[in-house]
């Protein structure tokens, strides 16, 4: 007997949104980035087109960041040099391309200028060919003020520079509208401020296909099935035709992931939880393939180990 | 949430009922008919619903409703639901639309099938098709949807797409007719469960409210009613703000659209 598979048939389809720009484009990179386009759910091939693999951003951080030692073992020496740790995660790693973190812009932490965030930024793009991410500290006030400076210093590069909040969105949007970058826009696990938040920073006039949704996520254990029927409901919006729901989505996994406990806990506290060098690769690699199932285009990544699994699983997954 | 297309909105204004579109087609002058076009479409409609009324005479009703139908292109992209009981002039208007069409309508008598199904798969346009016959209207919805079951079968026979046929259950004006208005509701209901995919849903919905006093208050009252029983479309008046807020909040508290508080403007949005 022949059995018929039930397919759904959607409407519409992810948006696609280009990450960098080449010289011909007015920016700088060897290579651009194209995520989203799809036309069905994750990974469904029968029922519908995944335009584009999703790709790993591996995260870089402008001061040394306090990460468990078996991650910082991994990178070495150029923990210390943020352009050289940028290079090394793509050359040595694979990185598709490279999340900064300006950490030191804190005004309680080394509290660094503007001037001398834009300067990292534009080192680490001199130091690699793909495409970049960059992100400013904890303090929103702060961030206004570096991402004015670095949307500017690297005008044309068409960086994904984040972050846009509902209460705090207005200057970073102005930023990436004039100096032509595509903006990350984050609602806190809040499907109804995710949509608010796009429909606000389209008002103001950045194009669809310049945003890409954060919606907060959550490691492994720590509310992930929440975060997974998030995001499943902006993408069965974006596949109905909602707009405003229809952007690519980056998930911090390696942020998320390695803040539980099982992430970094010894094995002296913890024997029955196994060997920690495999759990902090697993636990990172699993948060990681848990939100690919349910529509992650950009996967902010810290562990080296933990990339190459999840490497192989979008390609196994990507090519089924 | 399971995803579902939104409710879409048929403009109604553009029919020779109205004095101005009347005058408009008896003195060849597209002026009235290109404002009601634009203006419609600003309002919230998704189609424009064209019907030259009884304002000219028979035999130049063909070459009139091709005019319509192009001088409405020319100023806007909206595809257009063709509204005419003479099936040539809908011929006549479908071999000039730029983008696919809706047959309004089409009833459950099987001459006109014959007419009308071939002639829809022939130009990619949809039909809406009255759950009625040449005896008339049902009074109730048993028979409102044993007629819907004759012209989803045609659908069927004739191979269109079940999303593309619209039943129209009938509504009738509530001031001489009450006891319609639960009937074509429970119809709506039984129409959504003919078929797999099911059949679209539509009304002509300021008909409920003809010759009422308060016809904004029926109107969308009976639309919010209506979307809860499963309509997917309303040829109405677009241009009434309230009525089309009506459609847009009944999306969102169906589930059918997520929420963001500012849902109305989106939903005029396209």
């Amino acid at each position: 007997m022949s059995v018929t598979l039930v397919k759904e048939k959607y409407s519409s389809k992810v948006g696609e949104v280009v990450l960098g720009a080449t010289a011909e484009q007015g920016g700088t990179r060897t290579s651009t980035i194209t995520v989203g386009g799809d036309s069905a759910l994750p990974f469904l091939h029968f029922e519908g087109e995944m335009k584009n693999r999703p790709v790993i951003a591996m995260e870089v951080t402008d001061t040394v960041p306090t990460w468990n030692d078996l991650i910082k073992n991994q990178i070495g020496d150029v923990i210390n040099d943020p352009a050289a740790w940028a290079k090394k995660c793509v050359d040595d790693f694979g990185a598709d391309l490279i999340y900064l973190k300006l950490n030191g812009a804190d005004p309680e932490g080394v509290n660094r200028s503007p001037e001398d965030c834009a300067r990292i930024v534009k080192d680490v793009l001199a130091a690699v060919g793909v495409p970049l991410i960059v992100e400013g500290c904890d303090d929103a006030q702060k961030n206004n003020e570096i991402m004015t400076v670095i949307a500017e210093a690297a005008a044309g590069e068409n960086l994904l520079i984040g972050i846009a909040e509902q209460d705090n969105y207005k200057s970073i949007a102005a930023a990436a509208m004039v100096h032509k970058h595509t903006l990350i826009a984050r609602s806190p696990l809040d499907i109804n401020i995710c949509k608010q938040l796009n429909i606000l920073i389209h008002e103001m006039g950045l194009p669809l296909n310049k945003i890409v949704i954060d919606p907060t996520v959550a490691g492994l254990g720590f509310g992930i099935e929440y975060v997974y029927s998030i995001m499943e409901r902006a993408r069965l919006g974006a596949l109905a035709n909602d707009k405003m729901l229809s952007m690519p989505i980056i998930c911090t996994v390696g942020y998320e992931a390695n803040r539980c406990k099982e992430a970094y806990a010894s094995n002296e506290e913890f024997p029955g939880w196994g060997d920690l060098e495999d759990r902090g690769v697993l636990w990172e690699a699993v948060t990681a393939s848990g939100v690919l199932q349910v529509g992650a285009s950009i996967l902010v990544m810290r562990n080296p180990a933990a990339v190459k699994v999840v490497q192989k699983n979008i390609a196994d997954m990507f090519n089924m | 949430m399971k995803g579902r297309d939104r409710m879409l909105i048929f403009g109604e204004r553009i029919n020779g009922m109205f004095t101005d579109i009347g005058d408009a087609l008896r003195n060849k002058d597209p002026k009235a008919i290109q404002y009601w076009a634009v203006k419609q479409q600003e309002g919230g409609a998704h189609y424009l619903d064209v019907n030259s009324g009884p304002a000219i005479p028979t035999e130049e009703r063909v070459a009139a409703y091709e005019w319509m139908v192009n001088v409405i292109q020319e100023v806007s992209e909206l595809p257009l639901v063709l509204d005419s009981t003479n099936y040539n002039a809908i011929e006549a208007g479908l071999k000039v639309c730029k983008r696919p069409a809706i047959i309004n309508s089409c009833p459950a008598e099987q001459a006109k099938i014959e007419r009308v199904f071939p002639m829809a798969i022939q130009y990619n346009a949809g039909i809406i098709g009255l759950t009625m016959d040449k005896k008339g209207i049902p009074k109730d919805a048993e028979n409102r949807v044993a007629f819907a079951m004759e012209l989803v079968a045609a659908a069927d026979e004739y191979g269109l797409a079940m999303e593309d046929l619209f039943i129209d259950p009938l509504i009738l004006p509530v001031n001489v007719a009450q006891e319609h208005a639960p009937e074509v509701l429970e119809s709506l209901r039984q129409v959504k469960m003919l078929a797999n995919p099911a059949p679209r849903t539509v009304l002509g919905l300021s008909n409920v409210s003809q010759k009422s006093p308060d016809r904004n208050l029926i109107n969308r009252t009976y639309l919010a009613m209506a979307i809860a029983s499963g309509l997917d479309a309303a040829i109405m008046d677009a241009n009434d703000d309230d009525l089309v807020d009506v459609a847009a909040t009944a999306q969102i508290l169906l589930n059918r659209s997520v929420y963001a508080d500012s849902y109305l403007k989106v939903f005029r949005a396209r």
